[in-house]
């Protein structure tokens, strides 16, 4: 059990953290396939920083910063080209697949030791049994469950959130208003870069200890997924990422116990679960009314 | 909007224009990346140019990798016209590849039988694949931007069970996962072989005919078929066709049935033509590259063939490269996204709006 729960809470956290970022975009009215290749890049950048600099903190560093650099181009070709954001979000994960492989076998000769984010002890919490596992993670994880309450507030409560939110629901009243809706859609996209470098970067210096070609595998797309699953809130994006994370920790646990079901079976299991998800629960999330329009000042 | 309507020279122009300055510009700002990264652009790019074009067996070998990704940019295509965003035909190509080995490697037939049996049924399981989504999108409002994407996963993992599990080869002597090879009857010839009397590249097989009858199916499909027609028209504006009588749901399902068919025919023709037998991420990349081309062709048959020519020759010029200049293969990746970045992103060089934007001097745009 104490397994179960410590891999579910690992496999949810990169989601978690994508997830936060990508509220904000998507509520602006982004969609942002290209959250894939932002985590690809984040994770290859995350253990580059590490290696370079031997701490795994600085390469969080460098993974969000170079990430979110990385994000505007998406943002440049999306608000300033109003080029269609799938198309661009496409360009951007085989243009980060093909530049993760190529640095990938620049920088790193070999398999190299990282430095990854070590797992630190809550006292006295994480000696409670069971659930004291959830109090021996890395300071990454701590840091993204307790983003949540934060961005829940200021997407729901403040000003700010209120602003990318009618930018995404109708970006003409807004501009009337005297809201920037491009300049707010442009720093919501950089946000969501910035997060999804984290993401990617907990996925290869907090998971893995070290980068594989093409790891980020899907979990990108899910990141949106859990966000059109949360209903663009943050407490909902937390709940779809453990519900995600405990579908991806059970396809661990079926492959360990020996249940004769083939592995390749099992492997399929998070993206089924993301499947019978946006079947299921999408009628309850409805997205912003200006999704993937551009928005054009007359 | 421009007060003069465009000439017919003027629209011949664009047409030709935007492609050429997008895939200018990806090689510029590939080539700053090269030198950045150490490697010299010109040796590299030299390495591609003679590795894809610079002989008759180089321009076999480019055909060769235009047919598969002139398949799935039809299965983009298609889909696009109608409205519907398919990104999943890299799974597609997979469920594909697997119909087509198992016609091709149970079934007994004469060649001339066997080939039209197995691309058929290529064509028919990928599109029974590609209907999956379409189905999810008509019945609970599903995005396909979503769906389309883990179906290629839950495919991807289907055929590795698969070729480790139920069709594996169990006679090759080796230990990878792979399916086992499709019968003689069931390969794509050459083409050479076909026509003896014409000088012929060596390796070039039949799939470019496949990828040639797709083509032109699909041009007459959509600009000579009533149905071709609503598919345009509900791609175009939705509300429209709706309000003509038009069915939105039947038209996506048959959309996204074509969409799933073209990437089948792509992978039962690298199948067929090439690759034999289905090994472990053999098929990886053809329906992002299909995207790609479907995007720089316009969604046009002629231009999806011109650039499903432009993206083989990339695919079959990138080893030379390596081998030349040491740039890594995957650098084709990058060179593919940058060209789709300038494609969709043509305002960068739109020269109505340069023009426009000198004339109207108080900086507003008028477009």
């Amino acid at each position: 059990m104490e397994g179960f729960l410590s891999s579910a809470i690992r496999m949810a956290t990169p989601l978690l953290i994508a997830g936060l970022g990508l509220v904000f975009s998507a509520s602006a009215g982004i969609v942002n396939i290209g959250t894939e290749g932002f985590m690809l890049l984040g994770a290859l950048m995350g253990c580059a920083g590490s290696y370079w600099t031997g701490s795994a903190f600085l390469g969080a560093l460098i993974a969000m910063v170079s990430t979110m650099l990385f994000s505007a181009v998406f943002a440049f070709f999306v608000l300033n080209m109003r080029a269609d954001q799938t198309v661009v979000g496409a360009a951007i994960n085989i243009f980060a697949s093909g530049l993760t492989i190529t640095l990938n076998r620049i920088i790193f000769k070999g398999v190299p030791v990282l430095a990854a984010y070590d797992p630190v002890d809550i006292p006295l919490l994480s000696e409670i049994p069971v659930i004291g596992v959830l109090f021996r993670q890395s300071v990454v994880c701590y840091l993204a469950f307790l983003a949540v309450p934060l961005a829940w507030y200021v997407m729901k409560k403040t000003h700010i959130g209120l602003e990318v939110r009618s930018v995404g629901e109708n970006p003409r009243a807004s501009d009337t208003l005297g809201i920037d809706v491009n300049g707010t859609r442009w720093w919501t996209i950089l946000l969501s870069g910035l997060f999804s470098g984290l993401a990617g970067s907990y996925m290869s210096l907090g998971q893995l200890s070290f980068f594989t070609e093409g790891m980020v595998s899907g979990k990108g797309f899910m990141a949106l997924a859990v966000v059109v699953l949360g209903c663009y809130s943050p407490l909902g994006v937390l709940g779809a990422s453990l519900v995600f994370g405990a579908g991806m920790a059970l396809q661990f646990r079926l492959q360990a116990a020996n249940t004769g079901i083939p592995y390749q079976i099992i492997t399929m299991l998070p993206y089924l679960i993301t499947l019978l998800a946006v079947c299921g629960f999408v009628r309850g999330s409805r997205s912003p009314a200006a999704s993937g329009v551009p928005y054009t000042k007359e | 909007m421009h007060t003069k309507a465009p000439g017919r020279l003027q629209r011949l122009f664009d047409t030709i224009y935007f492609p050429i300055a997008s895939i200018l510009a990806s090689f510029l700002v590939a080539g700053v990346a090269f030198k950045l990264l150490g490697f010299d652009p010109a040796v590299a790019f030299g390495g591609l140019l003679s590795g894809s074009v610079g002989s008759l067996n180089a321009w076999g070998e480019t055909l060769n990798k235009a047919t598969p990704v002139i398949l799935t940019g039809l299965s983009y295509a298609i889909a696009q016209r109608c409205g519907v965003i398919n990104l999943g035909a890299e799974g597609q190509v997979y469920i594909g590849a697997l119909c087509a080995v198992l016609v091709g490697t149970e079934l007994s037939l004469p060649a001339a039988l066997h080939i039209p049996v197995v691309l058929a049924a290529a064509f028919l399981g990928a599109a029974l694949f590609g209907t999956l989504p379409a189905i999810m999108k008509n019945r609970f409002g599903s995005s396909e931007l979503i769906t389309t994407i883990m179906f290629n996963y839950v495919a991807l993992y289907f055929v590795h069970y698969m070729i480790a599990g139920p069709i594996k080869d169990m006679n090759s002597g080796s230990n990878f996962a792979q399916s086992k090879q499709m019968l003689q009857t069931a390969q794509l010839p050459r083409l050479n072989a076909m026509f003896p009397g014409v000088t012929l590249p060596n390796r070039l097989h039949a799939g470019l005919i496949v990828a040639v009858l797709a083509l032109i199916f699909y041009s007459f499909f959509l600009f000579r078929t009533t149905r071709g027609y609503e598919m345009r028209v509900i791609g175009l504006n939705r509300s429209a066709g709706e309000c003509a009588g038009m069915n939105i749901r039947t038209n996506t399902l048959l959309s996204m049935f074509l969409a799933g068919g073209f990437a089948g025919l792509g992978g039962a023709c690298e199948l067929m033509g090439v690759q034999r037998r289905i090994m472990e991420n053999a098929f990886n990349g053809f329906g992002f590259d299909g995207v790609a081309v479907a995007l720089l062709g316009g969604n046009s048959s002629g231009g999806i063939a011109l650039s499903g020519i432009l993206f083989g020759a990339l695919k079959s010029g990138a080893t030379k490269m390596q081998m030349k200049s040491g740039v890594p293969t995957a650098t084709v990746y990058m060179l593919q996204g940058l060209i789709i970045l300038f494609v969709v992103g043509k305002r960068l060089f739109d020269y109505h709006r340069i023009t426009e934007r000198r004339k109207t001097h108080h900086g507003k745009e008028n477009d």
